[in-house]
């Protein structure tokens, strides 16, 4: 049979040299993927300038995650949304209500700080399932249920936190402001720890690359040239020895590395991104956001993936939630306001498409960390909240414009 | 004899091309004023293009030959200018806005203005006066979306009559009618004929109410004009005369040859029935009995509206219609499929007609389209086994011979023909026992066609059992090992391919009689 033969025929040429992409072509079939990362380091250098140096003092950096935190988290949450063509309104409001319960339970009820984190995050996967249940089974669409799950959580936040409520437990407050213990002690003006960490994520980031070089040729699939490769290994080594020069010399004479909350976003990161790129869930959700009418003849339970990623919002808003009354220190009914913006924004300038179907979790996190080293920058600089939020604006516009310019010229 | 001062419509020499596609060759038709002129042809003869172009849809310029109405020579730039002097088209998509009243709609885009305000007053007054001209009894300001299709087809005309219609173009106006309003329609469309003298040109398959209500018969095939009937008291329609026009496409793709080894029934549907999804007392699917078995190709011939695509989505996890009966039987034994998992679970797989809405994540790699239905033989614990989806992927792009520099290429960068074998792969890889396929080779050049037909024996040769839904006659003839046509919802008949012919098959697919229960299966 042609077929056949045609198959053995790429079979031997497979064996015999392994199929390799330009360089050029990678180079430009990627600018979307890769003009993220140029545009965090062209606005990183540019801070740095304004801000004569200051933007990359160490404790800045520690900071700029520490304040930031509570958007990385969220925006994982909801680019699994946007990618399933919905959105979530209520964030902010359901970070003040969890925070609000949480600091609660722990002043009135002598709840343990462990027992209130479980507890929080509970409730999060509760009110996952609340607006789960509307928008997959009742069809409610997402806008409507998810303000209305603000004005709901906004007010509810005011009932439980009306008065601000003080947050006692010392563990508690460690996690946003606290760095994991030095137990490896300080190497000259550094922290142990923190170069092991970094070094053992240089071996792992070459490690990967090597690996999925060997599997291409393993299964005859296009192979990067070798220098591509290099090129990638040798920035992300610099890049990650620059991340991890600045952590091990950040803090003071006594405490400093890893702060707890770059350890629970590099844990989410990579729990969600091995979600979405390995498991069936994650194409589930591409395949919905995608195409839903072909995802339901394929056999994907559309209803259920949507109502797991709410669920699964709810998981993540809880986290912000609890990393938020940890940084505070007390729960407001305030708390919160516009988290739900700055996550939608931080997908949007990570590529997301508006209509779905589209969006990774590094493009997110960078789109997240752009708007953080904003933030952190101009307010260095001492620039007014209000100037710090019209710039922040434009520049989702001006993301999403290049997105669908850039398309349009590619054809 | 066309009497030179009758003649309302010439149409002389058109020939229109869509790229390398010739869709109209040199055509030619005459229609008498005040007469109803039928056009006639299989699905893809030309008759739609045919009508876009005289009402301007496709401009002046964009085809060759001249168009003469009512004595002068028309270039038409938009739908605008052939309004301006009474052509009207009503198409089978009615263009009504469901959330409007009836008023609204028939004004709309032509309101009724009184300084810059719309004046609702006359315009429900002028509204009512149509509507009573086309025998709508009901409230101007009703809802489009509270009244039937029959009455909705009635708010079309209406519309065309407050555009001073001379010419009026129904294209399918009763595909989705039920006989009675069928009925209804045609005898208003004589009616204004008689007392407004105006013109129609329907455009049908139903060849009982063109015999019924025609003059003329223009018949069409492969973009030609092939041969006209006057009909007329003394000389009635010659049906079979009709069909044998229609049909005898010429056989212009080659099929692998190709012998079935066919083993024991895979899947049996009895009485199935299903209406339609807004219009409850509609039967989309009349009582339709069918089946197919191991290593055998099954066609379902069946013109526009025949019910074929409707069916089969209603069998596959009931994506159509609602309140479906009817058993399905697989290997014997009874199932129900009561959504898409279901029935891929007992190993269904259905390629659907339209490729981009219904077949592929066209943002998504031909690796991930082709895993998409297959994630349960692919991934432990949820995770997915990547290497065996690589190597899944590959295979099937060598062995289907798709046309792309790798496997991550998205879906949407490929051609027709490149995605329709994405979406079998999809299906073939999930190994199914039952592949329905939908218009399997519809916009697609005819090499990619021959790779497609033995992408399918290939199947058949595997023990699947195959159901191919197609409009075109020779390709069912030159793939299947059995045909059933299917008319308005019923199945007419199943013909053996040996024995049967384009003419046969034509005039089952044009009839209305359901064939006997017991003959039903092979």
């Amino acid at each position: 049979m042609a077929s056949a033969q045609a198959q053995e025929a790429l079979k031997n040429s497979n064996d015999q040299v392994p199929k390799t992409a330009s360089v050029k072509n990678l180079l430009l079939g990627n600018v979307r993927s890769y003009g993220i990362y140029l545009a965090l380091v062209l606005v990183i250098i540019i801070f740095q300038i304004l801000t004569g140096g200051r933007l990359l003092y160490p404790n800045n950096v520690v900071a700029l995650f520490q304040q930031n935190a509570y958007v990385l988290i969220a925006a994982i949450g909801m680019l699994m949304i946007i990618i399933g063509t919905h959105i979530d309104l209520s964030v902010g409001s359901v970070v003040a209500f969890i925070g609000g319960v949480g600091a609660f339970a722990m002043k009135n009820w002598g709840m343990n700080w462990m027992v209130a984190i479980l507890f929080m995050i509970v409730i999060g996967l509760l009110i996952g399932c609340w607006h789960g249940f509307w928008i997959a089974y009742v069809g409610v669409p997402a806008f409507v249920t998810t303000l209305g799950g603000m004005l709901i959580f906004r007010g509810l936040a005011t009932v439980v936190a009306g008065e601000s409520i003080p947050l006692q437990s010392e563990p508690f407050r460690a996690i946003a402001k606290d760095y994991l213990p030095n137990i490896l002690g300080f190497w000259g003006p550094f922290d142990g720890l923190t170069i092991v960490v970094g070094v053992l994520a240089m071996a792992l980031v070459i490690w990967m690359q090597i690996r999925k070089r060997s599997r291409a040729i393993k299964n005859g699939t296009l192979v990067e040239p070798t220098a591509w490769i290099a090129l990638k290994c040798i920035l992300a080594v610099l890049g990650i020895g620059f991340v991890t020069y600045l952590f091990a010399t950040s803090g003071n004479a006594n405490v400093g590395g890893i702060p707890i909350v770059l350890v629970i976003i590099g844990v989410l990161v990579a729990v969600y991104w091995f979600v979405l790129n390995r498991m069936v869930f994650g194409r589930d959700i591409y395949a919905v956001g995608g195409n839903r009418k072909a995802a339901v003849l394929s056999g994907i339970d559309t209803k259920m993936v949507d109502f797991k990623i709410f669920l699964n919002m709810g998981f993540l808003t809880a986290v912000a939630a609890i990393i938020t009354l940890s940084r505070l220190a007390s729960a407001t009914a305030s708390t919160g306001m516009e988290f739900e913006m700055d996550a939608i924004a931080a997908c949007f300038i990570g590529g997301a498409a508006v209509a779905g179907g589209v969006g990774t979790i590094p493009g997110a996190m960078v789109g997240a960390l752009i708007m953080g080293v904003l933030n952190q920058g101009l307010s260095i600089m001492g620039a007014d909240a209000a100037i710090v939020k019209t710039i922040k604006g434009l520049v989702v516009i001006a993301a999403v414009a290049y997105d669908l310019v850039s398309k349009k010229k590619k054809g | 004899m066309p009497n030179q001062q009758d003649v309302i419509l010439e149409m002389r020499h058109i020939t229109k091309r869509f790229g390398p596609v010739t869709a109209l060759e040199d055509v030619n038709i005459s229609v008498n004023r005040g007469e109803i002129f039928s056009l006639c042809g299989e699905n893809g003869a030309g008759k739609s293009t045919m009508m876009n172009v005289l009402s301007g849809v496709y401009p002046y310029g964009s085809y060759e030959g001249d168009i003469v109405y009512d004595g002068r020579t028309c270039q038409f730039k938009t739908i605008r200018d052939s309004e301006k002097l009474g052509i009207v088209i009503i198409h089978q998509e009615l263009a009504l806005v469901p959330y409007m009243t009836i008023a609204q709609n028939i004004f709309l885009g032509n309101p009724i203005k009184k300084g810059i305000f719309v004046d609702d007053r006359e315009q429900r007054r002028v509204a009512k006066s149509v509507m009573d001209a086309v025998g709508l009894d009901e409230n101007p300001d009703t809802l489009i979306s509270n009244i039937g299709v029959g009455k909705q087809q009635l708010v079309e005309i209406a519309k065309a009559l407050t555009k001073n219609v001379k010419l009026l173009i129904l294209d399918e106006p009763t595909a989705a009618l039920n006989d009675e309003d069928s009925e209804k329609l045609l005898q208003l469309i004589d009616r204004l004929r008689r007392e407004q003298g105006i013109t129609s040109i329907i455009i049908s398959h139903k060849l009982n109410e063109i015999a019924e209500s025609a003059d003329k018969v223009q018949v069409i095939r492969d973009g030609h004009t092939i041969s006209h009937f006057d009909i007329n008291a003394q000389h009635p329609l010659d049906q079979d005369a009709l069909i044998r026009d229609m049909v005898g496409r010429s056989l212009t793709n080659r099929y692998p040859m190709h012998a079935s080894t066919i083993g024991k029934e895979i899947f049996r549907v009895e009485h199935w029935k299903v209406h339609h999804p807004l219009d409850e007392d509609r039967l989309i699917a009349n009582d339709v009995s069918f089946n197919v078995r191991a290593g055998e190709i099954v066609g379902l011939a069946g013109l526009v509206g025949a019910g074929r695509t409707e069916t089969a989505m209603s069998i596959f996890g009931r994506q159509y219609g609602t309140g479906a009966t009817g058993k399905l039987f697989v290997e014997g034994e009874e199932v129900k499929f009561p959504n898409v998992g279901a029935a891929i679970d007992h190993g269904f797989a259905y390629a659907t007609e339209d490729r981009k809405v219904y077949g592929l994540n066209l943002l998504a790699s031909i690796k991930e389209n082709t895993s998409m239905a297959n994630f349960k033989a692919l991934s432990h614990y949820g995770v997915i086994d990547r290497n065996r989806e690589v190597r899944i992927a590959e295979k099937y792009r060598s062995e289907f011979r798709i046309k792309a520099p790798s496997i991550d290429v998205p879906a949407g960068n490929l051609s027709g023909g490149n995605q329709q074998k994405v979406v079998l792969a999809k299906w073939v890889s999930a190994s199914p026992k039952v592949l329905i396929l939908d218009e399997p080779t519809r916009g697609i050049d005819v090499g990619a066609k021959y790779e497609i037909y033995e992408i399918i024996d290939q199947l058949a040769d595997s023990g699947s059992a195959v159901v191919i839904i197609s409009s075109e006659l020779p390709e069912l003839l030159g793939i299947c090992d059995r045909i059933y046509t299917m008319s308005q919802g019923v199945i007419t008949a199943c013909r053996d391919v040996e024995g049967t012919n384009q003419e046969e098959l034509m005039r089952y697919m044009t009839g209305s009689q359901r064939m006997g229960f017991s003959e039903t299966f092979a």
